[in-house]
C-alpha cells in the first residue's frame, strides 16, 4: 500500500437517522494517516458515536464516501462490511465491554473467532490464541492469572477496560476505535490505562481513533480533531441530540 | 463463520441463566412427556379396545341398544336388561347358516371379578385381536359342573393356583349373605393373558350356573337348600342365558341372519355386528380421548409461551452483549441464529428428557396399566412419536425466530450506540 494513502479518508459524508428530516452528520473531508494517534473531542451530542459507527461500517452514510485501507466500505455488501470490521477494526467502549458469561480469555479470543485474518496474525506472535491473550494482558499489566479465572463481572472497571483493550488489540487490527474508554475510570487509572493502550498500539503499528470529551488527555495524541468544527451539520433539536448520544 | 461458535455462545449464555433455564427445560420436558403419554395411551386404548373381540359374526342379546349389549356381553360392564330363553338360543344356533355358537350367562361375581357361564365351545371359537384363540397358561378346560377356568388378571391379583377352591357370590357385589359358599368351585385352568376383559373373567359351565341357583328364587336364597351333591343329581338344564355369540358359515349370510334374529317373533332379540358396535362405542369414548389430547397440546403451547417469555425478557438484558458481538464483526443473521438457536436447544433437550421420562414411566407403570387392560410395549415409541417430537422441535424453531427476529432488527437499529 502506498504510504501516502490515508488509512481513513472521509469525503462529503452526510448521514441522517432513518425517519429524521435533517442530517446529523456532514463532514466535507477527514483524513487520517496510518499509525496516527488521533484524539476526537466533542461535547455530548456532537455525534461522536455516530461518526464511529459510520467508520466502523455499522451504519451507512446517505451520501459521500468512507475509505478505509483503500476500500470504500459504503460499497461493500453488509456481510462483507461486517467481515471488514472484524478483520481490520478493534473497538473499545465506555463501559460493559465484556460478555458476562465468557471468561476473560474467552472474551479476548472471541475477536479471532470472527476473523481468520486476526487469528492468523495472533498465531504469528504466540503459539496459541490463549497465549497471545496472556501476552497482551501482561503488557497491559494484568498478569495475575488468578484474576483471570474470576467471572468478568467481578473485575474492577479498570481491569475490565484493560481486558477490552486486549480484545481490541489481539490479531493486530489496523485501526483501534476507542469510544470514551476512560470516562468511567478515575484520574489515576485513566492516564495509566491510556499510556498502556497507546504504547501497545504503537508496538503493533495500529492507528488509534480516540473519542473523548476529556480535554486533559489531548496531549497524549499526535493530533486532535474538534468534532463540532469537523461536522458542519446543525445539531440542534433535542431529538437529534439524544440520537447522537451514547 | 462457524455455527459451532454460535452454539457455544448460546450454550454458555443459557448456563449463565441456569435457574430460569432449568425451570424452562423442566416445563418443556413435562409437557412433552404429557403429550407422548396421552398420545400413546389413547392409541393403545383404541388398539386394545378394538382387539377385544374378533371372529364373532353376530352378538345376540335381549332387545336393547347395541352399545349396551356390547358393554355387558363383551366388556362385562353393567347388566343385561333381560335374558333370552334357552329355546330361542337352541333354535337360532341350529340354523343352517350358523357354524358355531357360544352362549353366555352372566350375573355372579367373585371378589370383584365377573363370573361367566358358558360352554366348551367358548374355548374353541372365541377369538380376540387378530383372530387369536384363547390359550391355557396352565391346566385344562372345565369339564365338571364345579370346575372353573380363570383369566390371567384374576389369577395374578388373587394369587390362585390350580386346585384352589373359589366361593362365588350372587350378583356383582360380593357380600356375606349373597355367597354361594355351599358350592365351591375348583380351579382347573388359567388362561394366558389376552389384554381383553377375558383376563378379568371367571369362567364356569352353564350347568355350574344352574347348580348355583337351583335353590335361589327371585334373587334370594330359598328355605330349602340343595347341597352341591344333591344339585349334581338333578337335571341342570339352563332355561335362560344372557347373550350369545354366533359364527356363521359364510360372511354373506350375516345380514340375513341378523334380520332373522331381529324379526324373531317369539322373543324380542337384538343381533349386532361386533365391529359396528365397537365403532359406535368408540365414538363415545373418542370425545374424551380427543379432549385429553387437546389439553396436552395446550399444556405444551403454554410451556412454549413460557420459553418465549424467558428469551424475550433476556433479550433486553442482552442488548449490550449483542452490540459487542456486532462490533466484533458478528453479522445480524448470526445474531438471529444466536437467539433462535436458544429455543431450539431448549426444545431438543426438553424433548429428549421428556421422551426419556416417558420411557421410564412406561417401564414403571407397565403392571399398573395392565390392570386396566392397557398394554404399552416399549416398541410403542415409534415413528409416530418421533414425528410428534419433530413437530415440537419445528414449532420451537418458529417460536425462537420471534426473539431472533427482534434481536436482528434491534442489532440493526442500535448500531453501536448501546442504549441501556
Amino acid at each position: 500500500m502506498n504510504t501516502n494513502t490515508p488509512l481513513i479518508y472521509v469525503g462529503n459524508l452526510r448521514f441522517r437517522w432513518p425517519l429524521d428530516q435533517r442530517d446529523v452528520m456532514d463532514i466535507p473531508e477527514l483524513s487520517i494517516q496510518k499509525g496516527e494517534r488521533v484524539f476526537i473531542k466533542g461535547v455530548s451530542g456532537s455525534g461522536k458515536t455516530t461518526l464511529l459507527s459510520l467508520i466502523g461500517g455499522i451504519n451507512l452514510p446517505n451520501s459521500g464516501c468512507i475509505n478505509i485501507l483503500g476500500t470504500d466500505i459504503g460499497q461493500l455488501k453488509q456481510s462483507r462490511r461486517d467481515q471488514f470490521r472484524a478483520d481490520h477494526i478493534g473497538f473499545i467502549f465506555q463501559l460493559f465491554n465484556l460478555i458476562p458469561y465468557l471468561s476473560v480469555i474467552e472474551n479476548i479470543t472471541l475477536a479471532c473467532a470472527f476473523s481468520s485474518r486476526r487469528k492468523a496474525n495472533a498465531l504469528t506472535k504466540s503459539k496459541t490464541l490463549e497465549d497471545e491473550a496472556y501476552r497482551l494482558l501482561s503488557h497491559l499489566q494484568l498478569q495475575d492469572r488468578r484474576l483471570l479465572t474470576k467471572p468478568v463481572s467481578d473485575l474492577s472497571v479498570g481491569q475490565q477496560q484493560r481486558v477490552a483493550a486486549a480484545r481490541a488489540l489481539i490479531g493486530s487490527p489496523e485501526l483501534i476505535i476507542a469510544d470514551e474508554p476512560t470516562s468511567a475510570l478515575d484520574a489515576d487509572t485513566r492516564e495509566h490505562f491510556l499510556s498502556l493502550l497507546l504504547s501497545e498500539c504503537k508496538l503493533s503499528g495500529s492507528t488509534v481513533l480516540f473519542v473523548s470529551h476529556d480535554q486533559a488527555l489531548e496531549n497524549c495524541f499526535d493530533r486532535s480533531i474538534h468534532l463540532n468544527k469537523l461536522n458542519i451539520a446543525k445539531v440542534s433539536s433535542q431529538k437529534e441530540q439524544n440520537e447522537g448520544m451514547s | 463463520m462457524n455455527l459451532s461458535l454460535l452454539l457455544k455462545l448460546t450454550y454458555k449464555s443459557i448456563l449463565n441463566r441456569r435457574f430460569t433455564s432449568y425451570l424452562t427445560l423442566f416445563s418443556i420436558c413435562i409437557s412433552v412427556f404429557l403429550l407422548l403419554g396421552v398420545d400413546t395411551v389413547r392409541k393403545e386404548a383404541k388398539h386394545s379396545f378394538t382387539n377385544t373381540i374378533s371372529g364373532t359374526d353376530l352378538l345376540v342379546g335381549a332387545r336393547s341398544g347395541s352399545v349396551q349389549l356390547l358393554l355387558y356381553s363383551v366388556f362385562r360392564i353393567g347388566n343385561a336388561t333381560n335374558n333370552i330363553g334357552w329355546e330361542s338360543y337352541e333354535k337360532i344356533s341350529s340354523h343352517p347358516s350358523v357354524a358355531w355358537s357360544i352362549p353366555i350367562s352372566l350375573g355372579d361375581s367373585h371378589k370383584g371379578f365377573r363370573v361367566m357361564g358358558t360352554t366348551q365351545t367358548y374355548f374353541e371359537h372365541y377369538r380376540f385381536a387378530d383372530d387369536q384363540p384363547l390359550m391355557f397358561k396352565i391346566g385344562v378346560k372345565f369339564s365338571g359342573v364345579y370346575d372353573t377356568v380363570i383369566g390371567a388378571d384374576v389369577a395374578e391379583n388373587l394369587g390362585y393356583q390350580l386346585g384352589d377352591e373359589l366361593t362365588l357370590a350372587h350378583g356383582i357385589y360380593d357380600t356375606d349373605f349373597a355367597r354361594h359358599e355351599d358350592k365351591p368351585f375348583v380351579l382347573t385352568g388359567i388362561l394366558t393373558r389376552t389384554g381383553t376383559p377375558v383376563d378379568r373373567t371367571i369362567h364356569i359351565s352353564l350347568q355350574g350356573i344352574e347348580a348355583l341357583h337351583i335353590d335361589w328364587k327371585t334373587g334370594t336364597r330359598s328355605r330349602e337348600t340343595v347341597s352341591a351333591q344333591q344339585a349334581l343329581e338333578q337335571k341342570l338344564q339352563p332355561t335362560q342365558i344372557t347373550a350369545f355369540m354366533l359364527g356363521l358359515n359364510s360372511k354373506m349370510d350375516i345380514f340375513r341372519v341378523q334380520r332373522a334374529i331381529n324379526n324373531y317373533k317369539k322373543e324380542p332379540m337384538l343381533a349386532v355386528l361386533p365391529g359396528l358396535a365397537l365403532g359406535e362405542l368408540w365414538q363415545l369414548i373418542d370425545v374424551a380421548e380427543k379432549a385429553l389430547l387437546i389439553i396436552a397440546v395446550f399444556v405444551l403451547l403454554n410451556s412454549f409461551v413460557g420459553l418465549l417469555t424467558v428469551i424475550l425478557t433476556s433479550l433486553n438484558e442482552r442488548r449490550r452483549e449483542i452490540a459487542i458481538l456486532r462490533s466484533l464483526g458478528c453479522r445480524p443473521i448470526q445474531i438471529f441464529i444466536l437467539l433462535a438457536s436458544e429455543s431450539l436447544l431448549f426444545a431438543i433437550v426438553g424433548c429428549f428428557l421428556g421422551a426419556l421420562l416417558f420411557l421410564i414411566a412406561t417401564v414403571l407403570s407397565h403392571s399398573i396399566l395392565q390392570e386396566y387392560g392397557l398394554h404399552i410395549p416399549l416398541s410403542s415409541f415409534g415413528s409416530e412419536q418421533l414425528v410428534l417430537i419433530a413437530a415440537v422441535i419445528g414449532v420451537s424453531f418458529l417460536i425462537g425466530s420471534i426473539p431472533g427476529y427482534r434481536a436482528y432488527k434491534q442489532s440493526l437499529a442500535d448500531g453501536m450506540s448501546i442504549k441501556l
